[in-house]
Formats: structure tokens, sequence, C-alpha cells
């Protein structure tokens, strides 16, 4: 009895306190993460929509990623979300998503210039919502050190190179300039699958039911255990960590200790500002396997919430996030591979970029037009962290001794069939 | 003389040297270097450039090139100890490099160039600071915002925790009631609880109360520690009963007998406590970061962490920020530290 | 001497003061309502007034919580609220105990939990048993007739208010393959430790750490204790000339005992709840060799895409009773032997 008086109590007064802070202003949360430089970038542009709009206020809330990815969905679903969030998991987020067509300015804009993504954001069996944009249009490759080469003496491989070749020539040059990681690839599922894609794997049965495990997928897994077992890849990375956890190599790579090094597209402004004169680095076009030369797309998108009390607030905020000129500034000063159609026929000037940022910007972009349709789906499934995931924490475990490759194969297919028969319950 | 005093020479003669003693200092040296040693990289280490924090081997103070500006060249040139063909050493300024081959000036005679291997080339570094990583992230965050915030949390949770720990260790320690034995197998099965693994359920509860946003949902669930009870009630037990029973003979309310008696002689014990209490309230990640999501209501620790991405530490920030929020930890612990220490060895001398 | 040990009591109660004067008072007024309460109920049943404040946080906090795990073990699906998670009985339990042989984690269906189970358990022995070692060697030789022993004291304890992320960063930017230690393997010309490549290195280094962190606390627990022991006894045994190693065996532990309990109980609880230091030191690896069971449990509810709070519930609630078990287990036997 005495409890329940005390809690009323306190939440009065927090009521209170609460209360007096409101004002006539309508105010819009958005949860941001930073990879870069692109939370300033935005709080600028932020601002200048406040200057404009008198009675809209955006609240840019800066969080670790952690808190994107592991608490968000808890307080999605518990109601208590932001009004706007930039995410990366589109498909989990696609629940609670708002479908901002009715509030916005001009919808067929949406559609026209972010089109092929925003299947990503919306809720499953639903093919028209409008919630959201890429922030960040992300493409997996390498980016090689052409310095360590030419120390070397090895000649680069072509443009149509397979990783086979790719792994023999970086493990030559790394035994001649003594570079402890020839090949690194970031712990991640998703850069997996860049390579088991362009191996042929297929992901999806007919029916368009996850059938992770084929003789594409095999390919893939084997010719990345092998590289541990054969010294080509450090167990540092992907024999390091157990779980889900992610592990870059990029202060490596930065360091010069790295010859090849399987990442992508959102790399460039950190190795464009830390490396500065040190080496020569490059990115070059994905490898290819029996499946094709394909990379893997991704990226972050900014993602309008349905539990927001003001969604035609929202809405604005986002057509003017959305709008072209804002997100050309967005994506040019953040070094970002645009996901907007029409900016990207169009072409960016990444101003702020040295021209090896700006070369390797352009064979990135180059890229979107090689992604494969298994890759754009793989990319497009909900549950698609439930597959990268499970495919990491096993071929970790193969990698670092724990078991064999076969095992690991059996395991991603249970806790792939685990997870999402959860999901479903 | 103090029982201390007497305690200590009445083992060995004074100003004899046994082995023993050799050894002793020799332990607690080597314990200097290992306790202290580690931070101290640290905090060396925040002062590192990012490309500095990279180096191997690592420098032991933060390091950066010395630039120099040369005439005819628009920016500063980065300086080189460059090994020449014929063996001499020369100080070269790095116009630009090209593959693994480098064009450089002399500074002395900037008309004529000269062509070097890339890896005949030392860099020439003086001794800097890189501040930067301390006032960027700085200017960048409402800083003042989230130290108030933290403190607010650390002070108002460890009195509340002060408060309702003694009085329950209390109960424990001087009373018999029934259902006592009950609460103590509470205290002591939820001792090995780690918050961790109900973090879930109590963000329910933290929602239902309508708290999350505010500073009380971080203050008031980690409020009624078991750890606390415990150590108070273990120290209570220890009291004398018959200061008690004297007291009540006084006719002293029990609440004084609480507070006017029991809490002075307890202090010792508190007083760990309260430092305990004030390191897991400073300290704390994981829950704040689950119930505050609005940067007005941010402690420290998840704003100054908020330049943790998805795919990049900027060690040079982490670093830096692990510094500032050790910083008023490390000044509580000067400043309490031999109360505290004193305070618990104090203990046995009742 | 003695005004030397007093002095900066003071200066620390001084500090006290100015936040204890508001509390004063505070406690000045509560005082005529528990006299009239007092009267009303007895002096004996203000036993629960005394302990009902921290009950009323336990039960919201801590107990209901609980009970809302228990909820969630029994529930399945991706729900957050209780009442949208459909009702599966024992089911989360079976998954766990779902294996060819419980010797072998590889032969369960939730391999990551029984690792983690069988590492926590190595991980919680090796670091008890270093823990009381090291922290009764430095307790002792704090104890010994030492210059500027306060300084000392101060030196080992100060790493406990480390937080553990700030304990583990610290020792990663050591420990890692470009660190200081391995420069100066590198430098005497030997081989660099890879910690998160070797498993034996793994869990080496995370015993080293957290003894390093939290050893502080403990020697001065053990450290009150020795200075507790009467200064006569070992006058006694000084004048019978008796050997010191007996000194120790026979006055020293004995009546060290009821802290060396306390420092293996903490050290215990510490050593079962270990997860951020590990989480940030090795991140469970290499492999899974130092998977540590709370991260399991954090994996499982956090981590995944679809968050699995009923099979994370369900090894919290396993969790929670062995530990419970085993506390009670050790409080008898504590109980016992000091008894004797």
């Amino acid at each position: 009895m005495q409890g329940k008086h005390w809690i009323s109590a306190l939440a009065l007064t927090v009521g209170l306190v609460a209360g007096s802070g409101a004002f006539a202003q309508t105010t819009v949360r958005i949860a941001w993460y930073s990879d870069g430089n692109e939370g300033e970038v935005v709080s600028d542009l932020l601002k200048r929509f406040e200057a404009q709009n008198k009675d809209i206020k955006v609240v840019l809330d800066q969080v670790p990623y952690k808190a994107i990815t592991e608490n968000l969905p808890v307080q999605l679903a518990s109601g208590q979300g932001p009004d706007i969030a930039r995410v990366v998991d589109l498909g989990g987020v696609a629940r609670y998503a708002l479908d901002m067509r009715p509030y916005l300015k001009d919808a067929s804009y949406w559609e026209k210039n972010f089109g092929p993504f925003l299947p990503w954001m919306r809720p499953e069996g639903d093919s028209s919502a409008i919630t959201g944009f890429m922030t960040q249009l992300t493409v997996t490759g390498p980016f090689v050190n052409k310095t360590l080469f030419e120390q070397a003496g090895v000649a680069l491989p072509g443009a149509k190179a397979t990783w086979e070749e790719w792994g023999k020539a970086a493990k030559d040059v790394a035994a001649k300039v003594k570079a402890p990681f020839p090949v690194a690839m970031d712990r991640s599922g998703h850069r997996f699958f860049s390579v088991a894609i362009s191996e042929g794997a297929k992901v999806f049965d007919d029916r368009g039911e996850p059938a992770v495990i084929d003789e594409g997928f095999k390919r893939g897994a084997k010719l990345i255990y092998d590289w541990h077992q054969n010294g080509t890849m450090a167990k540092e990375l992907w024999g390091s960590v157990s779980g889900t956890a992610y592990r870059g190599a990029n202060d490596e790579f930065k360091n010069a200790q790295v010859v090849m090094y399987q990442s992508g597209s959102w790399q460039i402004a950190q190795f464009d500002k830390t490396v500065g004169d040190a080496f020569d680095w490059v990115a070059v076009p994905s490898p290819c396997g029996a499946g094709g030369c394909s990379p893997m797309p991704g990226g972050a998108g900014l993602v309008a919430i349905k539990t927001t009390k003001s969604p035609e607030a929202v809405a604005k905020v986002m057509d003017y996030l959305a709008s072209e000129p804002v997100l050309s500034e967005f994506y040019a000063r953040s070094l970002f591979v645009p996901g907007h159609l029409g900016i990207a026929a169009k072409g960016l000037d990444y101003a702020g970029a040295t021209p090896q940022g700006k070369a390797a910007l352009k064979v990135f972009s180059d890229q979107v037009a090689q992604i494969s349709p298994a890759a754009y789906k793989l990319q497009g499934y909900a549950n698609n962290r439930v597959i990268f995931n499970a495919v990491i924490s096993r071929l970790g475990q193969a990698i670092s001794g724990e078991g064999t490759l076969d095992e690991a194969y059996k395991r991603i297919e249970s806790d792939i069939a685990q997870q999402i028969a959860e999901r479903k319950k | 003389m103090s029982l201390a005093t007497r305690m200590m020479t009445a083992r060995r003669k004074p100003g004899r040297w046994h082995w023993t003693d050799i050894a002793a200092y020799a332990y607690l040296a080597l314990g200097v270097v290992l306790m202290f040693g580690p931070v101290l990289w640290l905090g060396l280490s925040s002062f590192k450039t990012q490309a500095g924090l990279l180096e191997f081997p690592p420098s032991l103070l933060p390091m950066s090139q010395k630039e120099v500006a040369v005439p005819g060249q628009a920016q500063k040139l980065p300086l080189f100890e460059v090994e020449m063909p014929d063996g001499s050493k020369r100080v070269l300024a790095q116009v630009r490099r090209i593959g693994i081959q480098a064009q450089m000036v002399d500074p002395e005679k900037p008309g004529e160039t000269i062509r070097v291997p890339i890896d005949k080339r030392t860099p020439v570094r003086e001794f800097k600071l890189a501040t930067e990583n301390y006032t960027e992230p700085l200017e960048r965050f409402a800083f003042t915002r989230f130290l108030w915030n933290s403190v607010f949390v650390t002070l108002v949770a460890t009195i509340i925790t002060l408060i309702i720990n003694s009085m329950a260790a209390y109960a424990l320690s001087i009373y018999e009631f029934r259902g006592k034995t009950a609460v103590m197998l509470m205290v002591i099965g939820t001792l090995m609880i780690p918050i961790t693994i109900i973090l879930v359920p109590v963000y329910l509860v933290i929602t239902k109360l309508g708290l999350v946003n505010s500073l009380w949902a971080v203050i008031l669930p980690g409020a009624a520690t078991p750890t606390g009870v415990f150590l108070l009630r273990q120290y209570m037990l220890t009291l004398p009963r018959d200061l008690i029973e004297a007291a009540r003979m006084d006719k002293a309310s029990e609440w004084q007998i609480y507070w006017r008696i029991v809490m002075p002689l307890a202090m010792p014990a508190l007083a760990v406590l309260a430092i305990f209490s004030i390191m897991w309230r400073w300290n704390e990640f994981l829950w704040p970061l689950a119930v505050l999501t609005k940067t007005e209501s941010y402690t420290l620790q998840i704003g100054l962490n908020a330049f943790q991405g998805e795919l990049q530490t900027q060690w040079h920030y982490l670093l830096a920020m692990t510094v500032v929020t050790l910083l008023p930890v490390a000044l509580v612990f000067v400043f309490l530290q031999r109360f505290i220490t004193t305070g618990i060895a104090n203990t046995g001398m009742k | 001497m003695a005004s030397a040990e007093t002095k900066p009591r003071r200066e620390g109660e001084g500090a006290a003061g100015l936040l204890a004067a508001p509390l004063t008072l505070l406690m000045r007024l509560v005082d005529g309502p528990m006299r009239a309460l007092q009267r009303l109920i007895g002096e004996r049943r203000m036993a629960y007034v005394f302990i009902l404040p921290n009950l009323a946080f336990f039960s919201l906090f801590v107990f209901l919580p609980l009970i809302i795990n228990v909820i969630f073990s029994v529930t399945g699906g991706a729900g957050l609220f209780p009442s949208e998670r459909p009702f599966v009985g024992t089911q989360q339990y079976g998954y766990l105990f779902d294996c060819g042989s419980f010797l072998d984690p590889s032969s369960c269906r939730e391999d990551h939990f029984w690792r983690g189970v069988s590492n926590t358990a190595r991980f919680t022995v090796f670091q008890v048993t270093a823990m009381v070692l090291f922290s009764l060697l430095t307790a002792i030789v704090l104890n010994m007739k030492i210059r500027a022993r306060g300084f000392f004291r101060a030196v080992y304890f100060f790493p406990v208010l480390l937080s553990p992320v700030v304990v583990a960063l610290t020792w990663k930017w050591i420990l890692q393959r470009d660190g200081l230690l391995n420069a100066a393997i590198t430098s005497i010309g030997g081989e660099r430790i890879l910690l998160l490549v070797d498993p034996s290195w793994a869990m080496f280094w995370i015993v080293f750490v957290s003894v390093w962190a939290h050893m502080g606390f403990y020697t001065l627990i053990l450290l009150a204790g020795l200075q507790a022991i009467p200064a006569d006894l070992y006058e006694a045994a000084e004048m019978d000339a008796t050997p010191r190693w007996r000194v120790f065996w026979r006055i020293t532990l004995p009546l060290l005992w009821p802290n060396m309990i306390v420092v293996i109980v903490l050290a215990l609880i510490k050593g079962v709840q270990t997860f951020d230091e590990v989480f940030v030191l090795t991140g469970g690896g290499p492999g899974t060799a130092t998977l540590m069971i709370v991260h399991y449990i954090y994996e499982t509810a956090f981590a995944n895409q679809v968050q699995n709070f009923g099979l994370a519930a369900a090894a919290s609630v396993v969790l929670g009773i062995v530990l419970f078990a085993l506390t009670l287990a050790q409080l008898a036997a504590s109980r016992r032997k000091g008894a004797a």
C-alpha cells in the first residue's frame, strides 16, 4: 500500500517536472549514431531547417551504435522510441516504421529517387509504404595498399580477377614486405556474403524462404576457411571474438599492415583523412567467383517511427533532409555513396576529398551497377541479420578450431531456423 | 604509544633489515609499476594523434612529425631523416611521395630536389600533445549538462542507498523478528544476480512507472543494493550490544539509537559503501543507455560514448573521454582515500 | 602517530559534514513520527519499519523483475510485454538442457550456453584462487613495518575505482597486437603474444586483469583483519620462538578466517557475474574460449536480431538457482568453520 502511494507521488512529481518544460513548438527527436563526421553535418543541416521552420524543434540525440542495435528495439516495442531513427537493421525496425505517404509533400519524388531502397524499410507484406531514405548507401569491396604491391614488385590483378588470384597476389606481396595481414575481411556476415554471392550462393529457395547452405555458400566458406589455414588471412579477426561481435581491420590497414582489405565504401572518409601521404591506397572492383562479381549493398537508413505524436512535423523534417540540395550536401560532406538515384546519376563532387578518396568513391559508385539480384534480395530480407549473425558466429568458431566446417553448416541452418521460428510464434 | 605502533614494533626490532623487508619493498615497487603504469599509459596515449596511436613500436610520449616551412612551398613540409646512398644521413623535407619514391628538398637549399626511396627515410618527430582529442568532443557535446546529470545521479543515489541500506542492515543485525531469515535469504540470494540479466524486466517496470528518460529511472533501481546491506550488516554485528541496551534504558527511541549510536559507529563501513556506490553510479553504462534516450538526460558515460559507431571506433576520442570520466573519480579518491582506507583499517581496533 | 591517524579522518568528516547537515535535520524531523509509531507497535516490531524502504525498492526493482523473468522463461516469441507472449511451458528449459552429452557442449542444442557455463566455472576457480592468494600476500606485506604505508595502500586500492570498461580498455591498449607488451617482447627478440588467437593466453589475461582490478578491495578487508589480531598473541609466539610460518598457520590464518570468508564470497560473486571486462577485452574469443554465461544471456536477449527474451530468461533462472544454492552452501560451510 505504502509502496503504491510512494510510486504515484513520484510519478506525479516527475510528471510535473516534465510538464513544466513543454511549450508550443512541436519537437521532433532523431536518434542518430555516427561512424564519422555525419552527425556534425546533419546537425548543421537541421539548424538551417529550424531557422526556416520556427514551429518545429528538432533534437538530434547522438547515441553510441550499441544503443541503436540493442536498446532501440526494446524502446520501440514498448512505445518509447524516438520520432525518427538512423538504423542499420532496416528489416527489424520496419515493423515500427511510419508510412509517411499521407504527410509527404510529393511522394512521387521519393518513389523516383529512392525506389530500389524503399522495400528494405517496409514492414513485411507491405509493398507501397514510404518510411524513410538511405542516409548512406554502402557497397562492399576491397581496398588495396598499392604501395606495398609496388615495393614487392607484384602487379595488381586486373578488373575481372578472381578471389583466388587476389588471395595469391596478396600473399606474395605480404611475404615480400613482411606484412602480417595479406588479406583481411571484416568479421561480419554481410561482408562474408559479398564473397559467397560472387561464388554463387543463392541464399533463398524458389519460394523465397532462406536456404542458406548451398554449393555457392560452401565454396565461399571453404575459401575463407582455407585462407585462414594457409595464412592468407590472420586469425585475429574471424577467429578472435565470439558470437555476433563485429571486428574490422581498418586500423591495421591504415597502419600499412594489410595488403588487401575486404570492407566497403564507408571506410573511405577515414582512410582519406588518416592515411594521408603514408601510402597509396586504391579501391578495386569486387573480385569474381563462379557466380559473378557482385558486391553486397547495404547502408544506414533514416526511418520515421509509427509511434510519433506529430507525423506531419516528422514528414516535414524528412522531406527537408531528403530534398536534393540538402541530401547532396550531406552525402558530399560525409563522403558517402549516394542512396538517391537522381544525385547518383548526376554524380557528386566530393569537394573535401583528396584525389585518392575521390577515385575510391568513383569505383564504389560504379560498382552499384554490378550488384546482383541475389545480393539485393538478401539485403532487403527482413531477417537478414539472423543469417549474418549465424554465419559469423559459426564460421568464426570453425576458423578458430572449434569444430569442422560441416558442423558449422549444420549449426548455421539450425540457428537460422530456430530464430525465425521464435519470431513467428 | 598507540596500539598500532606497538603492534608494529612488537614484531621486529627497529633498524634491523630482514630479507623479508627487502622482498616486501621489491613487491611494493613492482605493485606501483603494475597498478599505476597501465593507467599512466592510457593517459599518455590519450594525448597522441590518431596516427600516433597506430604506431608500432609505440612511442612512450605523445610525438608528432616535425614540420618546417620551406621557401617556395605553400604548405609546411614534414621532416625526415634520410639515409643517403653514400651512407651519410641528412635531414630533408618531403615535397610529395609518388609510389615508392619520395621527392625531398633540403630546407637549407630549397632549390634542388632529391629523390629518395621511401624505406630510406624515418620521420623526425617532436613532443606534442594532441589536446584536440579533448577539446573537439567536449565542444561538440553538452558536456556541462552531462556532468551535472552524472553528479546528480551519483550523489542522490548514494545518499538514498546509504540511508535505506543502513536501515535494513540495522534491522537485520540488531533485531530478532519473524521473517528475518526470509529477508536474509532474499538479500543473499540476490547478491549474485547481475543487473544485466534482469535488464529487460526492470525496463518494463520503469516503463509502467512512466519514468523512462527521467534521471530517477537511473537512480532508483539500484538503490537497494544487496551488497550494501550485506556489508553493513556484517559490520553492525560486531558492534557492542551493551551500548544499545544502555541507550534503551535511557529511553532513547529506536530511531535515535539507529541514528545517534549505530550510524556513527558504523561510519567506516558506511564510508566503504559510499565510495563503492559513488563508483558504481558514476561508471554505470548499460542501464542508463537503456532508459535514457534524450540528450538532455544523458549521463557522462553515455554522452561521451556517442562517437562509438557501427564500423569504427575513434580511438583518440575514446581514450581522451575515458580519461575525462576517470578524473572526477580520481579526485574523489585522492580526497577520501585516507578516510576510507584508514576507516577500514580502524575497524579492527574496536 | 595517533594524531597522524586521526587527522585525515577529521578532514574527511569535515567534507562529509557539509552533506550531513541537511541530513541531520531530516533525521531529527523523522524522529517524532518514528517515536509515535514505536509507541503504537512496540519496540520489537520497529524492525519492520527499518526494513521497509529497502524492501520496497527491492521488491519493485529486483524481486518483481525476477518474477517477470520467470514469466519470460515460460513464454516464447519476440514480444516484449508478457501479455504479448504465448505460453510455451518448459520448452525454453527443454532447449537449454537438450544435450547429447552434458560433458560435450557441442552436442547441445544451445552449445554456447554450455560453453559459457564451463568457461565461467573455470574462470571463477582461477580468479578466486589468484585473488585470495595475491590479496593475502599484499595485505601481509602492507601489514609489515613499512614506510609510506598509506601511499602503498592507496596504490593497490586505486584500480578498484575504475569502471570495468575502463579497466578492459586500459589493458586492451597494452595487450593488443601492436600494444606496449608486444613492443617490449619484440624488442628483446621474442614472439608476439596474440591475446585473441591463443585460448589459454586469453584466459590467463582475463584472470590477470580481473585480479589487477579488484584485489585492492580484498586486500583492505584482509588488512583490517590482520590489524585486528591482538598483538600479544604475536608477542607470546615470539617469546616461545615459534617459527614464522607456524605463527602464520596457527595464529594469523584462523583469526583471519571471517575476513577470508567475506573475500571468498565476494570474489566468487564477482567471478560468476563477470561480463563487461571480458566482453571489452576479448569479446568472448578466441572462438568461444572466454564466452561467459552472462555474455551468452546478454547476446541472446539483445545482440541477436530476434531478441530472444524467453531463452535468455530461462538461462538466467537456471543461473540464479545455481548461484543461490552455491551461496547457501558456502554460508553454511563458513558458519561451521567459524564456530569451530
